[in-house]
């Protein structure tokens, strides 16, 4: 026997340590999009180093070595995020810790802590996104560090098809078991001790706490889902789509903005609701930011948990929007808001940049000067948008320090920002107190799941102006573009304007497919990142599982009765193998029976030798057993042996009871 | 000896408690002539230290999922959780029902290292992989490892050092696995009825039969006119002074006389009474020195021990015949 056949504590193949390489590669790649450059490349370089070292049997740094890169390490990641904790720097730090222990990686059992780190790194990704592929990476991901966790319990290398078969073999058994775990181990609401303040998605593209002219028109080239409605019922008309956003109220001549003072809720006596009533369930991806996307107005004694109304019709969560939300509400298209306006709101909302914008000061002040009223002064402001030759588009040419004079009197071209900035502008300057309005408008629907997608590409900013006694929606956009509010984006920009590739591109056949593959992302959605305590509490209450004892039992029980199950077909694999001789299997069978009365067949002896030795200490055995064995040697050594003498065989060993 | 073991319990629960059960169990550990069947009733199985780790991991993994509300890090803790459980099974197949035969043993002189052979076989129709075999308590580098086909068979030796002349008893081993993962341990206690001879370690070369002293070294007295000593007799005048048996003199009433019978065969006679000044086991070393040397010159040579005397004889099984003589001597 050689050395080489003893224990397990011995230096690693090549073969393996390049397949635990690959395998890290595999792992770490991902995080690459949201790691420092210089920690992707010296990753790459030390994964690289590490495979020629395997194969040119480079020797491995000296510890001081080793110590100095981990301080380098630590220091270099605390100088790229100022700190070595919460979820960006945590993962870097853990890529980077990985890609180190390659330093001093050559045994055996090192690969094994490996491998756990590298189980570990897989859920960092899940950190940052959650989509349907990543659950295809989990799996792809699991099989092949199982296969590397497995090549580490054998001595030489085994082929890779050997390991990610078994692996491939104990990740599917594990699936059902996953799922029942997942769907009955009680879920607990909240974060138990509190998030880092990174932690969730990356940022992404969506309505922001300001508006500048360009950045609604810059919003619009993400085809990304704002978030899916469904109605309960009819969905209202399209031009009552409004999906009621951020709301400003202080102009600085360029940028709209929430004024200083802080959002108070809205009094039950300043709205009144009127019409009929649209309910409908939302499911907000995440922004980031504290506004709850709801249809314009939304009744304030219905709102989701942590939220309130605030006095501008804002609907606003306790806390930033992180991840993604699910909120039922019911909207009132029709409503009065704010019959009264005190002096000092009056102010605010008439306030305007001292100085600027000369020429559409005096435009609007000639308006007021005609004695016209504030509804007569929105008709006649809206009249001219639909009059003079106004253009809708996504590539308005630069605005300058005036930018609302400049649009008004000499560019003309813009998107739905420069329209509602310089609607309000002009009603203020009238004297008619009005404010920004950003949201949504539309929605596609996807008929496949029965709800809406509001898109980024939806996004939208409008007015709203107070006169006789209620905030009133006026959307500057629709003067200029109606089939903006009809027909969704692609109908209203004409050729040339920049409409984005994607709304450009658009054909049946991709339509189809987007639709379908968002509704399964709806689903994924809804199903499984949405399973949380609510969900797994109504789906669970189906099945009479309602409290959390009932569940750990019906836990315990199907996976202690999966696993036996799991446990029993590996046994019988496990099991003698029956044999293809029948003749074999028959003697076999005596072989067992006597063997259990103790008496075993040594290697030595021939059947006939070993009946004979029994027969000699158990003389009263004969009949049963001399039959049995002699028709067996002729079974066996006969020149054709016929069926008749098998079945005879057959019933002899049947017979064959051998008494106490 | 008391205290120590109290410590051991404090510092060590689990290994106490491990030590505890494995004498438990190896004190019922029934020695068998094989094959041994390893029923699964058999294999006990406890977590390594890295399934302990990987059962933190998960812990750790969890709690990370229930802070995030994060369904993918649930869904990848559950799914490495039902590979953890799963593979307890995995390594309990793989070794349930192996059967365990006893090998060859060759017989070793004491102070050397006897290779017990033990094969596995492998009845079922499923592969084996890394079966391990080693003596309880042993360093794990010491496990012999083995592959194992479906419906085959391998054999693999474990050294035992043979201290005693006399028979060795193999007595129990273990066979463990710890595949696929590596975060179980799974194993089980067997003793196979297997013994082997241990001869007397041979003495340093260099002393001489005394029956061809005078002669010089085995070689020189390999001719024709050898004396050998047949027994005593009363002394009778003219007896040479050298032919007295000055031993027995003062016990018997009057002098004896060794007789030696001239022989015409290379016969040489090793003998236990002719080492009288050396103990026991010095005595029991040299003749087997003895029997190597004179086995190596091919020469005919016969034994005489108290109580056993072995005709003189040549080749291995008169050799063998001769060292168990010495390897089994009881005085």
């Amino acid at each position: 026997m050689s050395m080489s056949e003893r224990g397990l504590n011995d230096y690693l193949p090549v073969a393996t340590l390049l397949r635990m390489l690959a395998v890290l590669l595999l792992i770490l790649a991902p995080h690459a999009s949201h790691l420092p450059v210089w920690e992707s490349a010296l990753i790459v370089a030390l994964l690289s180093w590490r495979g020629m070292a395997a194969r040119r049997q480079w020797r491995m740094p000296p510890r001081i070595l080793r110590a100095a890169l981990v301080f380098a390490a630590l220091g270099g990641v605390y100088a790229s995020f100022g700190h070595v904790s919460g979820q960006t720097a945590g993962t870097a730090l853990l890529c980077l810790m990985a890609a180190l222990k390659l330093v001093e990686l050559r045994e055996r059992r090192d690969v094994m802590v490996m491998v756990f780190l590298m189980y570990f790194l897989l859920i960092t990704h899940f950190f940052y996104s959650q989509e349907i592929w990543t659950a295809i990476y989990l799996l792809a991901s699991c099989v092949a560090i199982t296969a590397l966790l497995i090549e580490c319990q054998h001595l030489g290398a085994l082929s890779p098809r050997q390991t990610l078969r078994k692996a491939g073999v104990m990740v599917a058994q594990a699936l059902p078991l996953m799922l029942m775990m997942f769907i009955l181990f009680p879920r607990i609401p909240g974060p138990l001790w509190g998030l880092p303040s990174d932690a969730g998605a990356a940022a992404r593209s969506g309505l922001s706490d300001s508006m500048s002219p360009g950045d609604i028109a810059a919003l619009i080239q993400s085809d990304a889902v704002a978030f899916r409605v469904r109605f309960e019922g009819a969905a209202p008309p399209p031009d009552q789509r409004y999906w009621r956003g951020p709301v400003f109220d202080h102009f600085d001549g360029r940028t709209w903005k929430h004024g200083w003072t802080p959002p108070r809720a809205l009094s039950a006596d300043a709205v009144r609701y009127e019409g009929a009533a649209v309910r409908y369930e939302l499911t907000l991806e995440p922004t980031r930011m504290p506004w709850l996307l709801a249809l314009d107005l939304p009744q304030a004694r219905d709102l989701p948990p942590d939220s309130q109304l605030d006095d501008d019709g804002e609907l606003l969560a306790r806390h930033p929007v992180n991840e993604r939300v699910r909120y039922t509400l019911t909207s009132y298209p029709h409503y009065l808001l704010e019959p009264e306006l005190d002096v000092r709101e009056r102010e605010r909302l008439t306030s305007l940049p001292k100085g600027r914008d000369p020429r559409a000061v005096a435009l609007a002040r000639g308006w007021k000067a005609q004695g016209l009223s504030d509804p007569a002064i929105v008709a006649t402001a809206l009249q001219m948008i639909r009059r003079q030759n106004f253009v809708y588009t996504l590539r308005p040419p630069a605005l300058g320090t005036d930018s609302i004079d400049e649009f008004l009197f000499d560019t003309r071209r813009g998107f739905c920002e420069h329209y509602s900035s310089s609607f309000t502008f002009l009603m203020r300057a009238a004297g008619i107190p009005a404010r920004v309005v950003t949201g949504y408008l539309g929605g596609e629907l996807n008929e496949l799941g029965g709800y809406y997608i509001v898109s980024q590409s939806d996004a939208h900013a409008w007015s709203e102006v107070w006169y006789g006694g209620s905030w009133h929606r006026v959307d500057p956009t629709a003067a200029v573009a109606p089939e903006r509010v009809e027909r969704g984006l692609d109908a209203a920009i004409g050729s040339g304007e920049g409409l984005p590739a994607y709304l450009a591109r658009r054909t049946a056949w991709r339509d189809a497919v987007k639709l379908r593959w968002d509704w399964l992302n709806a689903r994924w959605n809804g199903l499984v990142l949405g399973y949380g305590p609510e969900l797994q509490q109504r789906f669970l209450e189906r099945f009479g599982l309602d409290d959390l004892r009932s569940m750990i039992l019906a836990l315990t029980v199907l996976l202690t009765t999966s696993m036996s199950i799991v446990g029993l077909l590996l046994l019988r694999r496990a099991a003698p193998a029956r044999s293809a001789d029948r003749a074999l299997r028959e003697w076999q069978r005596l072989q067992h029976r006597l063997a259990a009365r103790g008496y075993v067949q040594r290697g030595d002896e021939g059947p006939r030798d070993f009946v004979a030795r029994v027969l000699g200490e158990r003389p009263d055995w004969r009949a049963p057993l001399q039959t049995a064995a002699d028709l067996y040697l002729q079974t066996r050594y006969l020149q054709a042996p016929d069926a008749g003498l098998l079945t005879a065989l057959q019933q002899a060993v049947r017979a064959a009871r051998l008494p106490a | 000896m008391r205290l120590w073991l109290i410590a051991k319990m404090l510092l060590h629960p689990l290994r106490w408690a491990q030590d505890r059960i494995d004498a438990w169990v190896m004190a019922r550990v029934k020695r068998q002539p094989g094959p041994i069947a390893i029923p699964r009733g058999r294999v006990y199985i406890v977590p390594t230290r890295f399934g302990y780790v990987f059962a933190f991991m998960l812990l750790v993994m969890l709690l990370g999922a229930m802070n995030y509300s994060n369904s993918m890090a649930f869904l990848l803790s559950f799914l490495l959780a039902g590979i953890g459980l799963l593979c307890m099974h995995h390594t309990h197949a793989n070794l349930a029902n192996l059967q365990l035969r006893a090998g060859v043993i060759s017989p070793v002189f004491a102070g050397d290292t006897a290779h017990v052979e033990i094969r596995i076989d492998n009845p079922s129709a499923q592969q084996r992989l890394s079966i391990g075999l080693s003596w309880p308590r042993q360093d794990v580098s010491m496990t012999a490892m083995a592959d194992i086909a479906a419906l085959q068979g391998e054999t693999r030796s474990l050294p035992l050092p043979a201290a005693r002349r006399g028979w060795l008893r193999a007595g129990v081993f273990s066979v463990s696995t710890e595949y696929p993962l590596g975060l179980f341990h799974a194993w089980t206690w067997a003793e196979l009825d297997i013994a082997t001879l241990v001869f007397p370690r041979p003495a340093t070369p260099g002393r001489v039969p005394p029956g061809s002293a005078g002669q010089g070294s085995l070689e020189a007295s390999n001719r024709v006119g050898q004396d050998e000593f047949s027994g005593l007799r009363s002394y009778q005048r003219g007896d040479t002074a050298r032919a007295i048996h000055w031993k027995s003199l003062p016990k018997s009433p009057q002098p004896m006389v060794k007789q030696f019978q001239e022989t015409l065969d290379q016969d040489l006679w090793l003998e236990w009474n002719t080492l009288a000044h050396l103990d026991h086991e010095a005595r029991l070393s040299q003749l087997t020195r003895w029997v190597l040397d004179a086995d190596t010159l091919h020469r005919r040579y016969g034994l005489r021990l108290p109580g056993t005397v072995i005709a003189p004889g040549q080749g291995e099984a008169h050799r063998f015949q001769c060292l168990k003589a010495l390897a089994l001597f009881d005085a």
